[in-house]
């Protein structure tokens, strides 16, 4: 007899049986319920033929036969619970999931609510969206983002100092957007619209992490975050369209028009409210069903490679100089964007133990192609960016991104091929983007507290 | 000598539906009452009964209730309903066609399996 016989060593065994079984997607509270029953059917069975508990369990167990086994036959019969996992309420069969995700829908709807009441309060000031959309333009991630950042913060259980440090970079935010005279029609305003938000999701990143912000894979769970909380919220986008459109014309159809309604309230506090939700339904659906961003990444990375190939090709092929406009900077900025868009979300969805395969080498093209069309821009630029164009914030801002993405991406070319050619590991590529997180940061700062006194609120 | 699985898995509605006829049951006494009528000889795995229980239940031939047994013990009681009833005549008359028509064909063969050199006696 060892120390594990007698009724508790045997309890203690169907307990583990249990949370392996509920490991199994396939498998829920009431099946375990149902097998567990099985399984001490036939260990009584067992015991009243001789055996010791251990071995009874034991044999039991074994009779049953694998698990894989038995969840592929019953996924076979419940193929809906492979797609629908999330549920509101969390699963009623056990009380402490249920208990902390009802509580977590409630701080949610909380947040939500707030942010939609605080996309409001300026117009208890009289700032109403028709006269005042710099003030807007300015200010409309500070409505809701700080919500979102709440939420997070709430959900990692973020320590005071965290939490101390969210407030403070907010208020310098909401600092940033009003307290500079700039006018409406000026560049800094418009500079200061596009990079606060990107401050400012950095600092809901900053909430995302809270529990272990130096931890590269808590940054890299921050990114994959990012693109699933866009893509909830282009699809919210999209039902909160149809919806203010069937609204719009089945009350006008009866001689109202809502249109104060749809563009005051629905439109500004839907908006808002959505920021919140998507970032709740992210947390919420975690491994729910397979990511979508990088899917489309997969997707999209040979097509873009194609393009780029192409334009490239055109390029040499005609000698025809890039005619860098007015936009044309702006433009390949947004080309790097997306090309570390790519490169990022294939990172985030890739085994990193797994060795370079021809996706890889595909990457590097891309990789490779934007990094020659970007310096073939910047050959072009730089000669007019000093005389023709002076240094409008504009130029500056938008010169300085591309530095940035480019060092970036050279970088992470170099480290890309080094791994093909198995020289380095995958995570150093992994912890390269994850590091570089802080240096998108400080530059939207500057940007938004450095550049309109510097320009002098030009 | 095993049943090959095919010929398990197309009777097990039939069988299922037969022992649950007999009165209310739960997973592990319909698979003792299987190895008992079969002396052992159906291979009957609890990934083949379970999810055909949930399935016969979907389709509204069982019905299904938790009952305490034993203190805090919790079991899964299953019974056939009135269209569990008629599907289980449908399939008892398809089945006897079957075995009908077998038997017809085998009826004056000796089995094959057994002693194949006697036959040419």
């Amino acid at each position: 007899m060892t120390a594990h016989d007698g009724p508790q060593g045997l309890e203690a065994q169907f307990e583990q049986w249990r949370q392996y079984v509920l490991r199994r997607r396939e498998l829920q509270a009431v099946d375990a319920d149902e097998l567990e029953d099985h399984l001490r059917g036939s260990v009584d069975e067992l015991v009243a033929a001789g055996l010791s508990p251990d071995e009874a369990f034991l044999v039991a167990v074994k009779r049953m036969g694998s698990l894989d086994d038995l969840s592929r036959e019953f996924a076979r019969e419940h193929s809906e619970r492979l797609w629908k996992q999330l549920v509101l309420t969390g699963d009623s069969g056990s009380p402490v999931g249920g208990t902390r995700s009802v509580r977590d829908l409630w701080v949610m709807l909380g947040c939500a609510a707030g942010a939609v009441v605080s996309v409001k309060v300026p117009a208890l000031f009289g700032l109403s969206f028709a006269d005042d959309g710099s003030f807007y333009a300015r200010n409309f991630t500070l409505f809701a983002l700080p919500w979102l950042a709440a939420y997070l913060a709430w959900r990692r259980g973020a320590r005071r100092t965290v939490i101390a440090a969210l407030a403070v970079l907010f208020v310098l935010g909401a600092v940033a957007a009003n307290a500079y005279p700039l006018a409406d029609d000026s560049q800094s305003v418009v500079v200061t619209s596009v990079h606060l938000p990107i401050a400012l999701w950095l600092v809901v990143g900053l909430a995302y992490v809270a529990d272990d912000w130096r931890s590269s894979r808590r940054r890299m769970d921050f990114i994959r975050f990012t693109g699933e909380w866009f893509i909830y919220l282009v699809l919210m986008a999209l039902g909160g369209g149809v919806l203010s459109a069937f609204l719009f014309n089945t009350f006008a159809a009866i001689g109202i028009v809502p249109e104060a309604f749809v563009s005051q309230w629905l439109l500004p506090g839907g908006a808002a409210a959505a920021v919140v939700v998507a970032g709740w339904l992210v947390e919420a659906k975690q491994s729910v069903v397979e990511n979508i961003a990088p899917v489309l990444t997969r997707l999209f990375t040979p097509l873009f490679t194609a393009a780029l190939l192409a334009f490239l090709v055109a390029v040499v092929w005609t000698s025809h100089g890039i005619d860098v406009e007015r936009e044309a900077l702006l433009l390949f900025d947004l080309l790097l964007v997306v090309v570390l868009g790519l490169l990022l979300y294939s990172l985030s969805a890739r085994d990193p133990l797994a060795p370079p395969g021809p996706f890889d080498k595909l990457q590097l093209a891309l990789v490779v192609s934007a990094l020659a069309i970007d310096v073939l821009v910047l050959l072009e630029i730089t000669g007019r960016i000093t005389d023709e164009y002076g240094g409008t914030p504009n130029r500056a801002a938008a010169l300085g991104e591309n530095v940035i993405l480019l060092v970036n991406l050279a970088w992470s070319a170099w480290l890309l091929l080094s791994f093909i050619r198995r020289r380095t590991p995958f995570a150093a590529l992994e912890r390269w983007q994850t590091g570089y997180l802080p240096v998108y940061a400080a530059w939207a700062w500057i940007v938004v507290l450095v550049f309109p006194p510097l320009f002098s609120f030009a | 000598m095993k049943v090959a699985k095919d010929l398990v898995a197309a009777s097990a509605t039939p069988m299922v539906l037969g022992i649950l006829a007999e009165g209310e049951s739960y997973g592990y006494a319909i698979l003792r009452r299987i190895n008992e009528l079969s002396g052992g000889e159906l291979d009957w795995t609890e990934g083949l009964l379970y999810p055909l229980l949930h399935r016969l239940e979907r389709l509204g031939h069982l019905e299904s209730s938790w009952q305490a047994v034993a203190g805090e013990r919790k079991r899964k009681y299953y019974r056939i309903t009135d269209r569990g009833l008629a599907e289980l005549a449908e399939q008892r008359r398809q089945w006897d066609t079957v075995v009908g028509a077998l038997k017809e064909i085998w009826h004056d063969r000796a089995p094959l399996t057994v002693h194949p050199l006697e036959g040419l006696a």
